[in-house]
């Protein structure tokens, strides 16, 4: 690891300002993507301004129609809140999947949406529900968040600080963990929503990121039935492939992964 | 048997120091003014290392020394070795391409070290690295040895003409002929082994101190086998004669046998401590571990059985090309050879073997011994073929092993090995109960009704452990022996000192040798302790590897103690005025059988070293010393089955139940026996369903973390059920065979043959990824 300067803000207009004075600042949440990455020198901040202990920013929040994650809150405390569980069972569920239990106690949804790896979990969820990200600055859309692999609608300096889920009328989450890293190798968010749509997000699968797919969610809406999906053609073009999936094993993982989450929503 | 005696599942003594972080392992080593050690390593698989400009790393804080490959050639640093001298079938020796511990000009696989960085600390010497300006010019590389064999292909050494090391052959080839021309039916096969990285849970680590008034070196290492370590370190690569070098191995975190071998950075470090004059640390990390560490495995083969019109195995021929990475490892050769094809008849009585073996330079990562050894590779192809032969003869897999069970012992194979006794079919018949082998057509049905493909799948394994005696493994080409040496010293207040040339890196060794101690003497295994892992504290040793240490090295520990008894028997005589023939050791006194008259331990212990009334003429002190060299291999042998199912939507596997029925001999710790039958297999099933080392075309590693590189984790295995069926060993008195490798050798050939039985189809490679098995479940 190079030098760094470390700095635990406390609010979150501390942190904005610290990182606007810093040459090259990270902002640090969870930790389980940058310090890896700075262990093997392969990111070298000026400095790293810790938001996992801004009070502001932890805590879960169900009210109405929606469900409200603030940005600094562990997995572990999402896959185990039973507001979460109550407003959108599926959503705890998939955080009871991210990593490890030493990862669920130290990661955050801000920190995974920020960093946007194509095989994490909460992007499926974000974007198939059609979330809102809340940032220090603005609100933004979940069809304008994701804009490829790593790559988010974020500014330089912009922090998250919290994700509201409008409570569908049904979601389900189906992940199928790559086998080492145990990221998703494939993992598909069906959800119905209130207003009658049908959005299904996949991660994990696809080149750039996140991605609903139109084919699945017409057969969704048309008959909400993991049967429906039977005769969807899933195209591997654009899709990851390395040694543990194929491109079209990730093409066929789209589609059964898809009916388990319809099977798990129900 | 008392309560810790032989047999007792005593629970470890060590595992208080390692639990509570109180091990003592080579990184926790720190001494005054100790300097830190960053090797630079090459990028590529292959090029010409045209130069290396330190200049402006040295310019950098906190550096002392910036060495390179040329200046330890220079220094008359010998080039590694390969310890075990194999003939090729044309009766030419085997080719060794030069190896030095830092490259001079050609670097071979990505990791080899160019140059090493000697700082104040690690993190200065990593900066330092950084600004170390290595020109390289790449060549062209191989990584695979299919490859690595055609014409035309890059060549790595100059030694060994189209990477050829060796083209090795054992068994009667005509006879084989003859066989295969008379036969029935005759079933054909090819397989990969895939290449393992072993990652064990401690990276290597090495601290080297040379004290300059002295001209002596002291080593602390990740070592399996110190001594071998010295005599190495010291014979072939003039670091200092064996009496100016002290290799210590401290608490070991695993080794599954990456760590037998002397490997560069330990050499780098020696030298280097006598270069800038202060200790040298080095410390490996996780990526240098997938690098360096020697890895397992990775035979590409092909094979046919022949079978008469009963079912009955005629002959075996088999041709396997052996990936040796880029350099022969220190034991590299004999794992395709002797530690392999002489295992090729299984537990099955075959008339005619013949097997030939090429070892191929590639431009990878060396390969060496990973638990198991040659025999993972051999009892793989065995039962993989067993299971095709009996598809394709449609018969039960489980009575077509029957039909060819050696049942007569001892038994003469056609490749070496005389087994000296077993019980095959026992070890079956309790498998197949335990998992209710009649029942599982209608589980299949069951499972189908669910839309899973239930299969079942045996794997009957046979390897040979405690590698001896140390005239025959001499004669086969080892460049040493493979005996044991143990002391008992009891102290003048009767505790007990036992030190051992085994080495324990997890192996529960404090615990069990002491056992073998208190059912000697009857005395609680508190009072005994194992010395281990010093060459200044332990004559001499061979280490531990190959299943060896109960067999061999407790063996020699029993010797010595009966020299202790036998004396000590005769200070108590002369103590109690009785007939040393009448003296009994019972619950830590020594007693005139058939009366109250008896004399403590202690007391014994006392006498012999205060002298004042011993027998006439003998010596005072009570210390014995035994070097054991059995008399043949130990044969440790047994039955898996798995039942398994497979998601036919996404190919994954998942575990339904998987039991062992082992023959290990005697036990001496039942508990720390099922330790490392749970380790084992999990190893096993890990090489079946998970771990897989790969390069792309280059030579570039494309699995060099664990992010990539799939380690077994607990959700991954079953919960496996144990059971033994015992024939004791009668090549050594305890009549111990050994159970640190069985796991590792006999599930993966388990689990291929379940998942093929579940999917019907037989070709499927390791690892059984789901990937690959959707595919070849949906393929044409």
């Amino acid at each position: 690891m190079y030098q760094t300067t470390y700095h635990r803000a406390s609010s979150v207009d501390e942190a904005a300002a610290l990182f606007a004075k810093g040459s090259e600042a990270k902002y640090l949440s969870g930790g389980q993507t940058l310090l890896p990455v700075m262990k093997q020198r392969l990111a070298s901040p000026s400095d790293v301004i810790d938001l996992a202990k801004i009070k502001e920013l932890i805590g879960i929040d169900a009210s109405g129609d929606t469900l409200t994650i603030k940005a600094a809150t562990p997995h572990y405390d999402v896959a185990t809140s039973d507001a979460a569980k109550k407003a959108i069972p599926a959503v705890a569920y998939l955080a009871s999947l991210i990593g490890d239990p030493a990862v669920r106690y130290r990661g955050t949804i801000g920190g995974s949406l920020a960093n946007n790896d194509p095989a994490a979990d909460y992007p499926a969820a974000t974007l198939a529900l059609g979330a809102t990200i809340k940032t220090n600055k603005r609100s933004i859309a979940a069809d304008d968040y994701f804009k490829g692999l790593f790559a988010t609608a974020l500014e330089d300096g912009e922090i998250i600080t919290a994700v509201s889920f409008p409570v569908p009328v049904k979601a389900g989450y189906a992940k199928f963990p790559h086998p080492a890293s145990r990221f998703a190798l494939t993992g598909v968010f069906v959800a119905q929503t209130k207003a009658g749509d049908v959005r299904v997000a996949v991660t994990g699968a696809s080149q750039s990121g996140v991605m609903r797919v139109a084919a699945i969610e017409a057969a969704l809406k048309a008959n909400w039935a993991a049967s429906a999906i039977d005769s969807v053609s899933i195209p591997s073009s654009g899709l990851l492939s390395d040694l543990h999936g194929s491109a079209d094993y990730r093409a066929n993982l789209i589609k059964v992964m898809a009916q388990r989450a319809v099977t798990a929503a129900g | 048997m008392g309560v810790e005696g032989i047999g007792a599942s005593v629970v470890r003594k060590e595992d208080k120091r390692f639990i509570t972080g109180k091990g003592r392992y080579v990184d926790d080593v720190k001494l005054p003014g100790m300097t830190y050690a960053h090797f630079i390593r090459s990028p590529h698989a292959h090029a010409k290392v045209k130069g290396i400009d330190a200049s402006a790393a040295l310019k950098l804080p906190g550096v002392v020394a910036v060495l390179n490959g040329k200046q330890i050639v220079d220094d008359k640093v010998g080039n590694l070795i390969c310890g075990w001298a194999i003939t090729s079938k044309d009766g030419s020796p085997m080719k060794m391409g030069a190896w030095p511990a830092m490259a001079p000009e050609t670097v071979r696989f990505v990791g080899q070290a160019v140059a090493v960085v000697i700082a104040e600390s690690k993190n200065l010497a990593r900066d330092a690295a950084e600004a170390v300006v290595v020109d390289y010019e790449e060549l062209p590389a191989v990584a695979n040895v299919t490859e690595a064999i055609k014409a035309g292909a890059p060549q790595l050494h100059p030694e060994a003409p189209g990477n050829q090391i060796y083209d090795w052959v054992i068994g009667d080839e005509n006879a084989v002929n003859d066989a295969f021309s008379k036969a029935a039916n005759v079933v054909k096969l090819d397989v990969t082994n895939n290449r393992l990285a072993p990652n064990p849970m401690e990276p290597r680590s090495a601290v080297a101190d040379y004290n300059e008034a002295e001209e002596h070196f002291t080593l602390y290492t990740t070592s399996q086998n110190p001594h071998v370590a010295r005599l190495v370190l010291s014979a072939f690569y003039n670091i200092a004669p064996e009496h100016k070098l002290r290799v210590i191995a401290p608490d070991v975190g695993g080794g599954f046998g990456s760590k037998i071998y002397i490997y560069p950075e330990e050499m780098v470090a020696l030298w280097a401590s006598k270069k800038v004059g202060r200790p040298v640390k080095w410390t490996g990390d996780r990526t240098e571990a997938f690098l360096t560490d020697a890895h397992g495995r990775d035979h590409v083969t092909h094979a046919e059985m022949a079978f008469d019109a009963n079912n009955k195995i005629l002959g075996f021929r088999v041709k396997t090309y052996a990936n040796f990475g880029a350099y022969m490892s220190l034991f590299s050769s004999a794992v395709p050879t002797y530690l392999y094809a002489t295992l090729l008849s299984g537990q099955y009585d075959v008339p005619a073997i013949h097997a030939e073996v090429i070892a191929v330079y590639t431009n990878t990562t060396p390969v060496d011994a990973y638990r198991g050894a040659g025999r993972p590779e051999a009892s793989y192809l065995i039962e993989r073929m067993m299971e095709t032969a009996a598809r394709q003869l449609k018969v039960d897999p489980a009575a077509l092993r029957k039909t060819n069970f050696i049942t007569q012992f001892p038994h003469q194979t056609p490749v070496i090995m005389a087994y000296d006794i077993g019980d095959f079919n026992a070890s079956l018949d309790a498998a197949m109960k335990a998992i209710d082998y009649a029942g599982f057509a209608g589980r299949k049905a069951q499972a189908k009704a669910q839309g899973k493909l239930r299969g079942i799948g045996v794997s009957c394994y046979i390897e040979a452990c405690g590698i001896a005696p140390s005239k025959a493994v001499g004669s086969l080409g080892a460049g040493v022996g493979l005996w044991e040496s143990a002391e008992v010293r009891v102290n003048p207040v009767g505790t007990i000192e036992v030190l051992t040339g085994s080495h324990s890196h997890g192996q529960g060794h404090e615990t069990v040798f002491a056992q073998l101690i208190s059912d000697r003497l009857g005395i609680p295994i508190s009072q005994v302790s194992i010395v281990h892992g010093d060459t200044d504290k332990v004559q001499f040793g061979m280490g531990t590897y190959g299943s060896r240490s109960a067999a061999v090295g407790l063996t020699a520990i029993l010797k010595a103690v009966e020299k202790v008894e036998s004396k000590a028997k005769k200070i108590a005589a002369h103590a109690l005025e009785a007939s040393e023939a009448d003296i009994v050791i019972e619950n830590g006194e020594f007693k005139v059988t058939g009366t109250d008259k008896a004399i403590a331990l202690p007391m014994v212990a006392l006498a012999a070293y205060t002298a004042h009334n011993l027998p006439d003429g003998m010596e005072p002190g009570l210390k014995e010393s035994a070097f054991y060299d059995p008399s043949n291999f130990t044969f440790p042998a047994g039955a898996y089955i798995c039942e398994l199912e497979v998601d036919p939507g996404t190919g994954k596997t998942s575990f339904v139940n998987f039991v062992a029925a082992d023959d290990f001999g005697r036990l001496i710790n039942p508990m720390i026996v099922e330790g490392q039958v749970h380790g084992g297999l999990a190893q096993g099933i890990g090489q079946a369903l998970l771990e897989h080392a790969v390069y792309d075309a280059n030579g570039q590693p494309i699995t060099a973390s664990f992010m990539d590189y799939t380690m077994p984790r607990a959700d991954d295995l079953p919960s496996f059920k144990l059971s033994h069926t015992t024939t004791l060993c009668p090549g050594n008195p305890l009549g111990i065979k050994g159970c640190g490798e069985a796991g590792a050798i006999g599930a993966s050939a388990a689990v291929i043959n379940a998942i093929t039985d579940a999917i019907g189809k037989n070709n499927l490679e390791m690892p059984a990824t789901p990937d690959r098995v959707w595919r070849t479940i949906h393929a044409a």
